[in-house]
């Protein structure tokens, strides 16, 4: 008989095992779509392993070593927020471990005192303010679905969540732009290529710190598309038929569409949070008990 | 019933001797009685934590009538003050409220007796605590920070003696209103503290100052006027003169307790600087910073939100209990947004403040079992905090002599210790695992099974973003490494640094044993009043202790890190840099950086969301008037 | 393991040149040549940087912006030269204020000939800079923990 705190505990060891596996291989694979959708051959889908792998061969360089804690306190919470929302813990906790996290990498940033981390980390916080609200929309529609913020209840609830959260879900998806770092809401920092703010908050950070980034990223992308899973949590196939498709969505969003100013992401954002996503949520609330199970 | 005598009794003995002594005996008497006062408020908690409500039956005759002098003395003070400065609105209040007093005083209290004057319940403990220790806290640091501030400020006139006198009174005031259950000592304590706070804020005697003590002043006043009138109504629904006992008040019903509770909470909202008055509590920052952190963020103005959080259940899913939520949530958001657009770092600090005091009395007036759970944990997890806050922007103040967040950039480097105080009472105030962080989930939590949680939770998760942004950006600024920069805190007095040791060292412990303060305290009080009680789940506690020690431990890796990192100066697009943050510019010019935040005048702009803050709030507040009317009529 | 050689990032400097071999570079990274193929990223930035491609000829203006760039690039670093102004000062050798290559400021590993240098030179420039990047790193690990002492400082 295996209890429930067992699976929790195996849940989160397995996602802080695999979940750098998935997510440098998704990492993989957007690059070698964003090449095909652009004419190029692109890299090899092993491309951000070798990636992170030199960064960590490469000698150690700092503004200040502070930049050390901030990049490993920004590593580890994102791993806590992970292995939280994978063992199946409270949607609310795992969005302010989430936060947290973020928090660290824009202080690391701000550590350094040079001009394009500074404004690096002044867009990366527009971007958290942006997106938060959005977030916390989308567990409490869950909530208001489920009737548990617990990841887990969530998953098991075998509702289908999408149908009552059409609109949190759209919400979700304008957000994951900006939390996947893609244009045109890639303000503060983007994955490929300079920008004019040279690498936004990772300008100074260098060889293993960068690579701790990097990899902070993957836990990342697994935790987001965990949140689009949770959606479609009544039937595994659809769940990750929608991922695919959401991130493949992305990845042409991405392609199609030019960054934008600050100004106008956090307009649209916190618009498309304050219209789909509250409205949707009102007209569940008003109607609870008509179309509610 | 001693202890509770004593600790509103003993900061009066001690005021009339800081009148007496000179500065030097000053320091001793004021940290005895510090200590003495924490000792006091601790030995309360032992004593009385496992006791429910305890009453306790003082005389009311003599003790009002020698209030209600001193409330006469004290009008007439104002009275001349007011006159004197040619302040002719705050003159038509007082007038008015010292008729309204006359009138109570004199034509319907006599012949009534109310028994069970003074109690203490687990929330008094509470609020006990706070003032005992921390308001004892800053008296300490207060020492030090005045001779500082009087060394800086050659112009200003030395009146110690009457800043502690009156920092005292006040301690004792903030006493009697958490024992008194006679709402009308709850009054006369509470007209103290306004009054303490005027003379303080106007310390300085700038015309500034003074301006800004009157505005005070005068919101305050058109609370009390406000409490005054409930009074009244109570004397005239009640003549036996039983519901002036705050507790059979608020078991007497919606019926009759809703007019004075909305009376009342109008007090409190004044009091509270909630919009539209949140102009004063602003003002109030010219005060010197011990008088902002004591009364202006961590125990006067939480008078306001406790007197609120009392007649929750009275409140409690009414539609006036309603609207005043919906002041405190629009308080929250906006000034929220507010605090993002102003760099003085004090006035950062009150609107941070009025936004939490907001967001209280939106959970204080849903008024559910489990938002007054949240309600009264962030009455503790702010108080600390944001006391830390203060002293430490105080300390720094004196220092490098600003109190711009653009002068703070380095601070790490300059003073390591205080920034790190800093960073821990900044992360208390917005970053999980700490308490505000705590307190805003629970309130998430609680919200969306109360009627209209949604707009609530609205409210909140925008307002809670832009808390984010704006903590962010200044720690931000307090940690950027500048390394040319001097160590300039080893001056701080060793006093203040006690303080300051002890008031971080509360804001971590507190997280760390707030399950216990809710177990012991909050969740009995909660049960007592509505019969059910609320906690977060065993396993989260678990949790979030586990992300503190997270926390606690992150910081020794850098003595991981000490050696082995090659340095180099921060990117410049290939320009040199000099370790003096200097580099060449065009035709061979040195040049200097500075790097400047963002504040977003355009869209948080303090005239413009003051302006629609005070037009929203003033339209809730006349709903609220209209209903109540109603009732009244 | 040697990941180095399968993830050069490139920072690519214009020190004076005319610009021809600037958009020489630039025309390695479009679909025709498309040199993220081998891992190779323009970054921009010297501190993600593992290849330095400088381009026209070192003045005084510019001479402490290119030492800089190649003090902020991680060790093991390569500088890739490109076009004959990068080599010698080229056309502008004869300028008053011109040093002349990128050697006279800092350390150059590969010389790429051409005036406008061709994207596949440039590209067997920087894969003949991959084998010296690789020697470079063994050097760094074998000197290992020696280094690491050195340079240690605190805040
Ligand atoms: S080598 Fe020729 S093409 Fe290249 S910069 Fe010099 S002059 Fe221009």
């Amino acid at each position: 008989m295996i209890t429930e705190p067992v699976i929790s505990l195996v849940n989160a060891v397995l996602f802080i095992l695999l979940a750098p596996l998935a997510g440098g291989l998704i990492a993989g694979i957007d690059r070698k779509v964003t090449a095909r959708m652009q004419g190029r051959v692109g890299p090899p889908v092993l491309q951000p392993f070798y990636d992170v792998g030199k960064l960590f061969e490469k000698e150690n360089m700092v503004v200040t070593v502070t930049q050390h804690f901030y990049v490993l306190s920004y590593l580890v919470f994102m791993i806590v927020a992970g292995a939280l929302f994978f063992s199946g813990g409270d949607m609310l906790l795992v969005i302010f471990a989430f936060t947290l996290s973020h928090i660290f990498l824009v202080l690391g940033a701000y550590a350094s005192y040079s001009p394009y981390s500074h404004i690096g980390a002044e867009r990366e916080l527009i971007q958290i303010i942006a997106y938060e609200p959005m977030i916390i929309f989308t567990a409490v529609g869950m909530y208001m679905v489920t009737q548990s913020f617990n990841v887990s209840a969530i998953v098991n609830s075998g509702i289908p969540i999408i149908l009552y959260l059409p609109g949190v879900f759209i919400g979700y998806l304008i957000v994951l732009t900006i939390k996947l770092r893609k244009s045109p809401f890639d303000l503060s920092t983007s994955h490929h290529a300079h920008q004019e703010i040279v690498k936004g908050v990772t300008t100074d950070f260098s060889g293993s710190n960068l690579g701790k980034i990097e990899i902070a990223h993957w836990y990342e992308y697994v935790f987001l598309l965990g949140v689009v899973y949770l959606f479609f949590g009544f039937s595994p196939v659809i769940a990750v038929a929608a991922i695919i498709i959401a991130y493949f969505l992305e990845i042409l969003i991405d392609n199609t569409i030019s960054r934008v100013k600050w100004q106008l992401t956090l307009r649209s954002a916190w618009l498309i949070a304050g219209t789909l996503g509250i409205v949707n949520l009102g007209v569940l609330y008003y109607l609870k008990g008509v179309i509610m199970p | 019933m001693n202890d509770l005598v004593f600790l509103i009794g003993f900061p009066v003995i001690v005021a009339l001797l800081m009148l007496l002594v000179k500065d030097k005996i000053r320091n001793y008497i004021v940290i005895i009685s510090a200590i003495a006062l924490g000792i006091a408020s601790l030995y309360l908690l032992i004593i009385y934590f496992n006791k429910n409500t305890v009453f306790f039956d003082i005389p009311f005759e003599p003790t009002s009538k020698i209030m209600f002098i001193i409330e006469i003395l004290l009008a007439v003070y104002i009275l001349y003050l007011g006159i004197t400065f040619k302040k002719y609105f705050t003159v038509a209040l007082i007038l008015l409220q010292a008729g309204l007093l006359l009138f109570l005083e004199m034509g319907l209290i006599p012949g009534i007796e109310p028994v069970n004057n003074l109690f203490i319940d687990q929330l008094s403990i509470i609020m006990a605590m706070i003032i005992g220790i921390i308001g004892s806290l800053i008296c300490v640091y207060a020492l030090g920070y005045m001779e500082t501030y009087h060394n800086r400020h050659a112009d200003i006139k030395d009146r110690r003696k009457l800043f502690f006198f009156i920092l005292f009174i006040f301690l004792s005031a903030m006493f009697g209103i958490v024992f008194s259950n006679n709402l009308i000592w709850v009054f006369f304590f509470w007209e103290i503290t306004t009054i303490c706070s005027f003379v303080l804020i106007g310390y300085s005697r700038t015309p500034e100052a003074t301006n800004n003590a009157f505005l005070a002043l005068s919101m305050n006043l058109l609370g009390g006027v406000a409490f005054i009138a409930a009074l009244i109504y109570i004397a005239i629904m009640d003549p036996s003169g039983k519901l002036f006992g705050l507790d059979s008040l608020i078991s007497s019903g919606y019926a009759l307790a809703i007019v004075p509770a909305v009376l009342i909470c109008f007090a409190g909202i004044t009091k509270a600087a909630l919009m539209p008055f949140s102009s004063w509590l602003v003002g109030a920052m010219v005060a010197p910073t011990p008088v902002s952190a004591l009364l202006h963020s961590s125990t006067m103005v939480k008078a306001g939100v406790y007197i609120i959080v009392r007649f929750a259940p009275v409140l409690a899913l009414t539609t006036e209990g309603f609207i005043i939520a919906m002041v405190g949530a629009v308080t929250f958001l906006l000034a929220s947004g507010i605090a993002i657009s102003q760099s003085n770092a004090k006035k950062v600090l009150a609107y941070s403040t009025i936004a939490n005091l907001g967001l209280i009395v939106a959970c204080a007036g849903v008024g559910t079992y489990n938002l007054m759970w949240v309600a009264i944990l962030l009455i503790i997890f702010h108080a600390i905090a944001k006391s830390l806050l203060f002293l430490c922007v105080g300390t720094v103040e004196n220092r490098i002599g600003s109190k711009n967040i653009e002068d703070m950039g380095g601070l790490i480097v300059r003073m390591p210790k205080i920034a790190m105080m800093m960073f821990i009472g900044m992360a208390g105030m917005f970053l999980a695992p700490f308490g505000m962080v705590i307190s805003k989930w629970a309130a998430i939590e609680a919200f969306i099974t109360a009627p209209f949680g949604l707009i609530f939770i609205a409210i909140l998760a925008f307002g809670g973003s832009f808390t984010v942004f704006y903590w962010s950006k200044w720690m931000g600024k307090i940690i950027s490494v500048m390394r040319h920069q001097e160590v300039v805190e080893d001056t701080v007095k060793k006093e203040k640094w006690a303080v300051l040791y002890i008031l971080t060292g509360l804001v971590v412990g507190v997280c760390l044993a707030f399950p216990l303060i809710s177990t012991y305290l909050i969740e009995p009080f909660i049960m007592n009043i509505y019969g059910v009680t609320t906690r977060l789940s065993q396993a989260n506690f678990a949790i979030m202790i586990m992300m503190i020690c997270l926390l606690l431990i992150m910081p020794f890796s850098m003595l991981f890190y000490r050696t082995g990192s090659k340095h180099v100066s921060p990117y410049m697009g290939g320009r040199t840099m000099e370790s003096e943050m200097r580099f060449s510019g065009t035709f061979g010019t040195m040049r200097e950086l500075s790097l400047s935040n963002y504040y977003m005048e355009k869209y948080f702009g303090e005239d413009k969301v003051f302006y629609i803050g005070t037009l929203l709030c003033w339209g809730l507040l006349l709903i609220a008037g209209i209903i109540l009317a109603g009732v009244v009529l | 393991m040697t990941y180095l050689k399968k993830s050069p990032w490139v920072i690519h400097y214009d020190a004076s040149s005319c610009n021809g071999c600037d958009i020489e570079v630039l025309a390695a990274l479009t679909p025709v040549y498309d040199v993220e193929r081998f891992g190779i990223i323009n970054t921009g930035n010297p501190k993600h940087a593992d290849i330095f491609l400088v381009t026209g000829s070192v003045n005084e203006q510019n001479k402490e912006v290119v030492k800089n760039i190649y003090e902020q690039i991680p060790e093991p670093k390569v500088v890739v030269a490109i076009g004959i102004c990068a080599a010698s000062g080229g056309i502008f050798r004869e300028c008053y204020n011109v040093l002349g290559g990128v050697d006279k400021v800092i350390p150059v590993d590969v010389f790429v000939t051409g005036c406008a240098a061709r994207p596949e030179s440039i590209i067997d420039g920087v894969v003949t800079a991959l084998g010296i990047l690789e020697t470079k790193r063994l050097a760094m690990k074998e000197k290992g923990n020696e280094t690491m002492d050195k340079s240690g400082s605190a805040v």
